[in-house]
């Protein structure tokens, strides 16, 4: 118990941030229309590659022999690579399709 | 200073992210938005290549290896995918996100001191990751039609899987506590990718849509949870805004189908059947191009109403030109679109929109329920349970409650189908032998293509 209470009050800025992102994420989320669920998905992939920056962290913080975490990092970021860069391209390919044809 | 401008320029990333999200709510700007967010996400990049508070080999070598490969697999990718692939596509990359988590967390904790907290959040991820990666192949593999349910199926899946989810958690829990042992890390990480195939095993069909979509917000709640072990804010933010639009989405799709969750996950293939059974003499009546033709082209209104049937024809760019033919003579044309139309949330809109329908003339469930009244003639392309009356007047069949398109309100309903077969939750459709109903058997793609060139002839 002391150490939850503990956590809560070293971290509560962290906590904060936690909460909000969730409440701002369901608020801006929730506005995407049906028409554009697709692209929302792919889009959202891409940025679930942000995650290669923490593949980034690992590499630069391991050491210039350790070949174990620097082949798994390397893994890492060229799978959250394949989702930034595939993402964010298909989805603009998609979109370019939505534009508003006026006859 | 330079630490300064990192911290800032992660928070532009997390700026970007949250700017981009809400650019998609109109698809006039979407395309900025989906621009803003990669924008934020190079921003955050160049951030985590320069911060000076990572000391270490460097390895930058290493890296850039990495991103290219990573970029030019990408790339290709999505320069090649076809747009009915793209729920595969979603879920290869959702798996790759996953798998990604999960390699970040083992090394985590295989190579550095970790307090308690940061061993809870590491084995969180690990496990999330890992089952949305496990969980994303098999879904992957079902929806591009390499495995059949009935191929993974056990008997008693669900309580197997009842019983490997409490072993995982309870396996996170003991880790968590105990001192590290990197053989029981393995064996984590071992049940924990067969858990994510055996989780997704037993949903099939229909129900791909809550799955992608859940193996989605999963995939975005590990990489906020590496997040956490990394201390890094933008992958906080990106993560939970991803997690945000997966959790979404699933919610949005049970509503859909009248289903709970749970009833997804566990549920199964329990629906069989049940409702009142039709017997041999009712008899539907048929139609053919000609009469149908003239119907479409004498009318004030039309709605068409496609299913993934007309995806599996490829009969997008036949139904447009139709769509164009009947415009030409003044006919006000519109198309009605069931949330779970197609293999993904929201699939059946990017179909008609690479066929170059514009997205006005998309109506989503509601507005298509209010304009059916006011319309001359519905055609079903493809579609069967979000047609089903049966959802409305049929309390003992297992789709009652669904929300549907209520076609039968139209004056006229041609139904453009193969055969009488049921659809996928197996019911027969009381909409066949209703009195304003004619059916027109044949390929989808086949009878659009003899309207479009009987209407040329009138």
């Amino acid at each position: 118990m002391q150490a939850i209470l503990e956590f809560i009050s070293d971290n509560l800025l962290m906590i904060y941030l936690l909460i909000f992102t969730v409440i701002l994420g369901f608020e801006v989320i929730s506005k995407v229309p049906t028409v554009l669920h697709t692209p929302l998905m792919s889009g959202a992939n891409a940025i679930s590659g942000v995650i290669i920056i923490g593949a980034i962290i690992l590499i630069r913080r391991s050491a210039p022999d350790d070949y174990l975490s620097l082949t798994l990092g390397t893994v890492a970021i060229a799978l959250g690579m394949i989702n930034v860069v595939g993402g964010f391209a298909v989805t603009d390919r998609m979109l370019e399709m939505f534009k508003k044809k006026k006859k | 200073m330079i630490t300064t401008i990192i911290d800032i320029a992660y928070l532009i990333g997390a700026v970007l992210f949250v700017w981009g999200l809400r650019q998609m709510s109109s698809p006039d700007t979407a395309r900025r938005g989906n621009s803003l967010a990669a924008i934020g996400m190079g921003v955050g990049i160049l951030g985590a290549l320069f911060d000076n508070r990572i000391d270490g080999g460097g390895n930058y070598a290493w890296i850039i290896g990495g991103m290219f490969a990573g970029a030019g697999i990408g790339w290709a990718a999505a320069k090649k995918i076809q747009m009915t692939a793209m729920p595969q596509l979603v879920s290869i990359f959702n798996g790759l996100g996953g798998l990604c988590a999960a390699i970040l967390s083992i090394v985590e904790l295989t190579t550095t001191d970790l307090d308690t907290g940061g061993k809870a959040i590491s084995l969180f991820a690990l496990l999330i990751g890992a089952v949305a990666f496990t969980g994303s192949i098999l879904a992957y593999l079902k929806l591009d039609g390499k495995l059949k349910d009935s191929q993974v199926v056990w008997p008693k899946h669900n309580i197997i899987n009842q019983i490997l989810l409490v072993a995982c958690l309870a396996m996170c829990v003991y880790l968590t506590i105990s001192v590290q042992s990197i053989p029981l890390l393995i064996a984590f990480l071992v049940l924990t990718l067969f858990y994510g195939w055996s989780f997704v095993a037993p949903i099939g069909g229909a129900d791909m849509p809550v799955v992608i979509s859940l193996l989605n917000s999963f995939t975005g709640l590990s990489a906020a949870a590496a997040g956490l072990i990394y201390n890094n804010n933008l992958m906080l933010v990106g993560g939970i805004l991803v997690g945000a639009s997966g959790t979404i989405l699933t919610v949005l799709m049970c509503q859909a189908m009248n289903r709970s969750l749970w009833n997804v996950v566990v549920g199964g293939f329990a629906g069989s059947g049940g409702g009142a059974q039709t017997d041999g003499d009712q008899v539907a009546k048929s139609t053919n191009a000609v009469d149908t033709s003239i119907l479409l082209y004498y009318s004030q209104s039309v709605m068409f109403v496609p299913g993934y049937g007309l995806a599996v024809a490829q009969a997008q760019k036949a139904l447009k030109e139709l769509d164009d033919m009947l415009e030409a003579n003044g006919v006000d044309v519109k198309y009605a679109i069931h949330p779970v139309a197609g293999r993904m949330p929201g699939h059946m809109n990017v179909l008609l929109a690479e066929a170059d329908v514009p997205y006005p003339k998309l109506l989503d469930l509601d507005d298509a329920n209010a304009a059916l009244p006011s319309t001359d003639v519905v055609v079903i392309v493809g579609a069967n349970d979000v047609v089903n009356p049966a959802a409305v007047d049929d309390p003992s069949s297992s789709i009652y409650g669904m929300p549907v398109l209520n076609v039968w309100n139209a004056k006229h309903v041609i139904v453009l189908k193969r055969s009488m077969s049921p659809g996928y939750a197996g019911i027969q459709n009381q909409l066949f032998f209703h009195e304003k109903t004619k059916m027109f058997f044949g390929d989808a793609k086949a009878s659009i293509q003899d309207l479009v060139s009987e209407v040329k002839n009138l």
